[in-house]
């Protein structure tokens, strides 16, 4: 046995007895922090004051989330999702996978060199890439099910996360650089930060090429998928929206 | 001029207007929740940190046991959008992409416009306060072009955040979950644990450890970021750069990418997986997460063969 404390890993445990057991994750996550802090023995008033202090501290992250929303809703009552609906399906080349190829190759590109605001998914793929998305499949398979519909739609989201994560991180003043070139001065080693700007070319190509290649299969998917739902339920599938 | 705070007293409006809507529609413990978001966002620097503390555990208790309901907002019909979508035309786009392309004009240029103590921008977050500069003025051409009232941009707002729901809490419980993880020494302990248990003379086997570990405690904080200090100080400097020899900067590099595979398949990475999925009204709130799945264990098989092809 280790001599040290293991009680520090409660939460942890918790966290991932929660989800695999599929808890609601906002009470999954209190219950952690709450046994994380009873634990290592904090006092409640002292577990409250360090959640409180940490929330304030936080505060900034549903703004990228929140300051967009009222446009979308605004433009989507207008009828932004029908507009660049159609507008996709006048292309006539434009497919599923071929679309959410072209935006995976746009948004690598630009977070790589520090554009990371061109994208996201309340600006973006709610309003305009998802909807084009399912107007591109749907225009050659006239009534989409639902089951289909989030398919596209979960790959759209999937694939702008993609296009980020593995541009932003070769933008050498991109935050994670900083943090890794600090961390490792820190701990004694010495490094150029326009080399872990390098180093992570390869990874970005691979990515790029594995969802690539996915989104290019995914039409075919997608037919697929289609073709099974509806020889299994031919009459439940109705469009309704 | 745009700073943090301004940001947050502009969120407090758009949360007090839900709690508003959700009150009149006789959803109460809808309007408590909302109502608590915005108290928090408005006199949060101003309320003792306990109190606040004890406002988060009221929150997740309403949200966590279902008190956070959706509500039904009127929309336009289908003729009506139609009509809207003729008249408009390619003018709806306009506000659509006035916020990424402003955003990122205000991130190159506008945050020179400064003077003595004073900035357009927040020099410390210029990336959020361009953002909210876009989004106002993107709001301001909405308005226009759709002739509506400013009402109704609250009404719309709030008619997205409720679709997205409880769900808007979770990153930020997370981002505070990983700061009680600090405090309570988590990283000591997991990176203690690794030098006790691993003793790896294999290069290969050392990478695919250091990997599989980047991704391993990143699904379980849901953050690269926080995952890095811990196993690079556990098994990448003493394993990969002290005893094996290898060049630290491939090793975080790529590392740092192995992490990234994990941001893809954790549902502990809310805002980018758990949050779009609820914005997109998927029903399965995992949908996002398993459309990753194949790239990123794909991707991270690629990583450590890269990695110990390139630092050995």
């Amino acid at each position: 046995m280790p001599d040290f404390s293991l009680w520090p890993l409660l939460g942890i445990a918790v966290v991932m007895l929660g989800f695999l057991l599929k808890f609601n994750p906002v009470l999954v996550v209190t219950v952690a922090a709450f046994a994380t802090g009873m634990a290592v023995k904090m006092p409640i008033l002292t577990w409250l004051e360090s959640l409180g202090t940490a929330f304030i501290k936080t505060r900034n992250l549903p703004l990228i989330l929140l300051l967009p929303l009222a446009v979308i809703g605004l433009l989507e009552r207008h009828g932004l999702r029908e507009k660049a609906q159609g507008w996709i399906q006048n292309i006539k080349a434009a497919t599923t996978g071929r679309l959410l190829l072209v935006y995976l190759a746009l948004r690598e590109s630009t977070a790589a060199a520090g554009l990371t605001s061109l994208g996201g998914h309340p600006q973006v793929v709610r309003p305009l890439l998802s909807p084009m998305a399912e107007a591109a499949f749907e225009k050659k398979h006239l009534t989409l099910p639902d089951k289909i519909k989030f398919k596209i739609r979960a790959m759209s989201a999937a694939t702008d996360n993609i296009g980020l994560f593995f541009g932003e991180d070769i933008f050498v003043a991109f935050g994670a650089i900083i943090l890794m070139h600090t961390f490792l001065r820190e701990s004694g080693i010495e490094t150029d930060p326009l080399h872990i700007a390098l180093w992570g070319i390869p990874t970005a190509i691979a990515a790029f090429l594995i969802h690539g290649s996915r989104l290019l299969r995914f039409d075919a998917y997608l037919a697929r998928q289609l073709k099974d739902k509806l020889k299994q339920a031919p009459q439940q599938e109705q469009r309704h929206d | 001029m745009i700073s943090m705070t301004l940001l947050y007293y502009v969120a407090a409006v758009l949360f007090f207007a839900v709690a508003f809507f959700s009150a009149k529609d006789k959803r109460y413990s809808s309007a408590l929740f909302w109502f608590s978001y915005g108290l928090i966002f408005l006199l949060g620097d101003f309320m003792p940190p306990a109190l606040v503390g004890a406002l988060v555990v009221l929150m997740a208790l309403v949200a966590g046991f279902g008190g956070v309901k959706g509500g039904v907002y009127q929309t336009l019909e289908l003729q009506q959008r139609l009509d809207s979508v003729k008249r408009l035309g390619n003018k709806l786009f306009i506000p659509a992409l006035m916020i990424p392309l402003l955003t990122v004009f205000s991130v190159l240029v506008l945050v020179h416009i400064q003077g003595d103590g004073w900035s357009l921008l927040d020099q410390k977050n210029v990336t959020l306060s361009a953002l909210g500069l876009a989004a106002f003025l993107a709001i301001l051409a909405a308005l226009y072009l759709t002739r509506e009232k400013p009402q109704q941009a609250l009404k719309e707002s709030s008619r997205l955040i409720e679709a997205i729901g409880w769900a808007f809490l979770l990153p930020q419980l997370l981002a505070t979950l990983g700061l009680l993880f600090n405090q309570a020494g988590v990283g000591e302990t997991v990176s203690q644990l690794t030098t006790l248990y691993l003793n790896l003379n294999h290069p290969l086997l050392a990478v695919a450890c250091y990997a599989i570990g980047m991704a391993l405690f990143t699904i379980i904080m849901g953050n690269a970021f926080a995952a890095f200090p811990v196993i690079t100080a556990g098994i990448g400097i003493p394993l990969l750069v002290i005893q094996h020899g290898g060049d630290p900067a491939i090793m975080a590099a790529i590392g740092m990418f192995c992490g990234y595979c994990g941001t893809l398949l954790t549902p502990m990475a809310a805002n980018f997986n758990i949050v779009p999925a609820a914005l997109l009204e998927l029903p399965d709130k995992n949908a996002v997460i398993k459309a990753q799945a194949p790239t990123a264990v794909l991707l991270l098989g690629v990583n450590i063969i890269l990695m110990y092809v390139l630092m050995f």
